[in-house]
């Protein structure tokens, strides 16, 4: 009996030594370099997942998550969404309603370059709606869409909240003010053709700027 | 941190400070920083190092000084001198600014600003009284200006109601627009029982033509936290959140580090300044929504949710976040927070009109010479605005309407010049005091044109949850839309009107409400011109091309045009 009892205790003493070895060690390091990955693959999904973790899983973070997301990805693709709501259990409904109600979250793909046309007032006043029809007539889209090349992005914001420097644009990130229909088109243009053309100098506001050859 | 620490750390900046012969104060807000800022500054660094000076003259990069059309604006600080502006400077400005006043004390007269400008000199600073001077990012510079010690008085020497009563008795009013009392809501929320609050500052400044919001928590960071934390010893919170529009990636950089800045030194935190008040402020950022500025649906977003408002009551106070009740401001009001604690209620109510307190915001843009920031007493005239810190009509134009309070507000004739500027009055001449815009427009705008931009972005904003507002925004689009084309017929007129006062009187919220106000204020005041477009067809602004023609008229107008295309 005795003798029963103590191989029984050696078999499980065994097993459990067998089950802990089959697990990783949980360490600190080692959580951080395997972390739970989307089945893509995409490392990308780590910077989704460290904002979800960040806000514990709580259903109200939505928004931060579908920044972080649009950050990570440019644009809310169908499958990333569908991720964010599985995550944080939340009907696709609701995270399709939330991504569609803000203009900041844009469900296709920008272009390479993009320049944002402010349409506030004092831009308004200041005919910004000249420099727009330029750029659309320029390129061949309307406001808030991309070439079928994908090259340019054409947006406009409500107030970028430069109302002095009216009318202002922000081209690949870079804030213009004061500008033209000409002067638009030449700074969007320059920016475009960016590595194409060898050694563009783009003039924005007296700071010259050199574009080296890739 | 305590009382004392606070003072050692701000007597220790101050010598810091005393030390240097010269300080160079370099705009750093956007829109310096686009007309060539961040160049400027780099010239004056390098001058600088190359004339080996640095132990005497200091670069500090602030936040807005307020000209914005006359930017990069620099300022020197010579000890023991007044303060000298620059405007338009250049890097080669720089240098000479460097090699000549900073060292040689002469000032360079070609791009100075008069210091008699009425621009500045027309101003009353009390929320922008650190703006352009400390380094935002830096909290030393604003405690060595007594930032922080309004917090530290009232958690040591007052009670949560005395708070509330000085801000109730300094008259302040909410800065966001419909002018609520401040104290007032502060009190309700205070009694509001409940064993958790919740203060919100509204930075979601969806305003076209207004920034600042923008500017206050670009350029003076902590006095909004500061403010905010005031606000949550007098309420009884211990939770506050700062919605920084999405389009403020800057502003949002910055509370950021200030907050944490704050936490480390115990500013904020968990037992601010040594007390038993623990205070957390989270930046939430918006996400583009111009509905998010109304306070519930403001709080839906904070949620994670569509910025859907809700009916109202109950109001946040009672019922806001999570359930529980909820302090809404904009953040201009909490920047007016630490002053009044600092200077009293008396003083506060020193300045304005009877029932319209403190100062105001503006922020100046459209047509007019000098564009930019100003922070004027309330009661100023229209006219001291427009023309004397303004600067008039550039190009010898003529002065044709002001436009307040976004797509919310009305446009004010020049009849009305004269008109004091506050809530009342205002409100009177059927605009509103709004959140601070003020753009001027000279004869070439067309006032149905404004009418109908102002109209399309209500139209694109409306949240679509209420009838009224989804439908009539567009119905009305549409009337305005075939008034500038020139297609429009009187009944049209009619039938804008009737709709006017239908949106106006059954929509859910702010914006729904509101959304007709430019329509009827220009209606007022411009009516011969929707009768021209309309009875002559002609749009005397030259804004609008009237190609087309009403129905009833195509009859005629058909066979002209067919001779015309062939």
């Amino acid at each position: 009996m005795l003798c029963v009892l103590a191989h029984k205790d050696w078999d499980f003493l065994s097993i459990a030594k067998e089950t802990l070895a089959m697990q990783p060690p949980r360490t600190r390091t080692q959580r951080e370099v395997a972390p739970a990955e989307h089945p893509s693959g995409d490392p990308r999904f780590a910077l989704i997942d460290r904002t979800l973790k960040r806000f514990r899983f709580q259903q109200d973070a939505l928004i931060e998550v579908l920044h972080t997301a649009q950050e990570a990805f440019g644009f809310l693709e169908e499958d990333l969404l569908l991720y964010v709501a599985r995550q944080l259990k939340l009907p696709p409904s609701w995270v399709y309603g939330v991504a569609t109600f803000y203009h900041f979250f844009s469900l296709k793909p920008q272009g390479e370059h993009n320049c944002i046309v402010c349409m506030g007032t004092a831009c308004y006043v200041k005919r910004a709606a000249e420099i727009v029809a330029t750029l659309q007539a320029a390129y061949g889209i309307e406001a808030g869409h991309t070439t079928p090349d994908g090259k340019f992005s054409l947006n406009t914001a409500r107030c970028l909240g430069s109302c002095g420097l009216a009318p202002v644009l922000i081209v690949d990130g870079e804030v213009l003010g004061r500008e033209t229909p000409e002067g638009t088109l030449a700074a969007v243009q320059a920016a475009v053709a960016g590595k194409a053309a060898p050694k563009v100098a783009v003039s924005a506001n007296g700071v010259d700027e050199e574009v080296e050859l890739p | 941190m305590n009382r004392a620490d606070l003072q050692t750390m701000a007597q220790r900046e101050q010598e810091k400070q005393a030390r240097f012969q010269c300080r160079l104060l370099c705009c750093a807000s956007t829109p310096c920083l686009s007309s060539g800022g961040a160049a400027v500054q780099q010239a004056l660094q390098d001058a600088i190092k190359e004339s080996e000076a640095s132990a005497e003259v200091a670069v500090v990069s602030t936040g807005c000084m307020g000209p914005c059309s006359r930017g990069p604006v620099v300022t020197v600080q010579v000890q023991g001198e007044d303060d000298v502006y620059y405007e338009n400077v250049t890097p080669e400005t720089a240098r000479q600014i460097v090699a000549d006043h900073a060292l040689a004390g002469q000032p360079v007269q070609e791009k100075l600003l008069p210091s008699d400008l009425p621009f500045f000199a027309k101003q009353t600073k009390v929320v922008l009284s650190n703006s352009g001077l400390i380094d935002p990012e830096r909290l030393e510079d604003y405690v060595a200006r007594g930032g922080y010690l309004a917090l530290a008085y009232a958690l040591r020497e007052m009670t949560p109601e005395e708070v509330c009563v000085e801000i109730s008795q300094s008259g302040l009013r909410g800065r966001g627009g419909a002018g609520y009392p401040t104290g007032l809501k502060w009190d309700l929320v205070r009694k509001a029982p409940s064993d958790k609050k919740y203060v919100v500052a509204n930075g979601d400044e969806g305003d076209p033509g207004a920034y600042m919001d923008r500017t206050l928590m670009e350029s003076d960071p902590h006095r909004v936290l500061e403010g905010m934390a005031i606000a949550g010893y007098a309420v009884g919170a211990e939770q506050g959140f700062i919605y920084v529009r999405g389009e403020y990636p800057v502003a949002a950089k910055r509370l950021e580090r200030a907050i944490r800045a704050a936490e480390r030194r115990g500013l904020l935190g968990s037992r601010v300044l040594d007390s038993s008040f623990s205070f957390r402020i989270d930046i939430r950022i918006g996400a583009g929504a111009f509905v998010c500025g109304e306070e519930t649906a403001l709080m839906a977003s904070i949620m994670g949710r569509r910025g859907q408002p809700v009916p109202r009551p109950p109001y946040p106070a009672q019922s806001g976040l999570w359930g529980h009740p909820t302090l809404i401001n904009n953040v201009e009001t909490f920047g007016n927070i630490v002053p009044i604690i600092e200077h009293g209620a008396q003083w506060y109510a020193g300045i304005g009109t009877e029932k319209s307190k403190g100062t105001k915001i503006f922020a100046l843009a459209g047509k007019v010479e000098n564009t930019g920031l100003i922070e004027v007493p309330m009661g100023i005239t229209l006219r001291e605005i427009v023309f004397d810190i303004g600067g008039g009509i550039p190009d010898g134009r003529e002065f044709k309407a002001a436009q307040t309070g976004g797509p919310s507000g009305g446009c004010i004739p020049p009849q009305f010049l004269d008109t004091k500027v506050d809530y009342e009055s205002l409100k009177a001449l059927g605009s509103i005091m709004g959140s601070g815009g003020l753009i001027v427009m000279d004869d070439q705008s067309c006032m149905p044109d404004v009418a109908k931009f102002f109209m399309e972005f209500c139209m694109d904003e409306s949240c679509g949850k209420c009838v009224p507002c989804r439908v009539g925004t567009v119905q009305m689009y549409r009337i305005l839309q075939r008034i500038t084309d020139g297609s429009a017929t009187l009944q049209d007129l009619e039938n804008l009107e009737d709709l006017c006062t239908m949106v106006r009187e059954t929509s859910l919220c702010g914006l729904g409400q509101s959304a007709p106000n430019p329509v009827l204020s220009t209606l007022k005041y411009f009516r011969n011109e929707y009768e021209d477009h309309i009875e002559r067809r002609t749009c005397e602004a030259g804004v609008c091309e009237m190609t087309e023609v009403p129905v009833m008229a195509l009859v005629e107008e058909l066979p002209r045009r067919i001779r015309a295309a062939a």
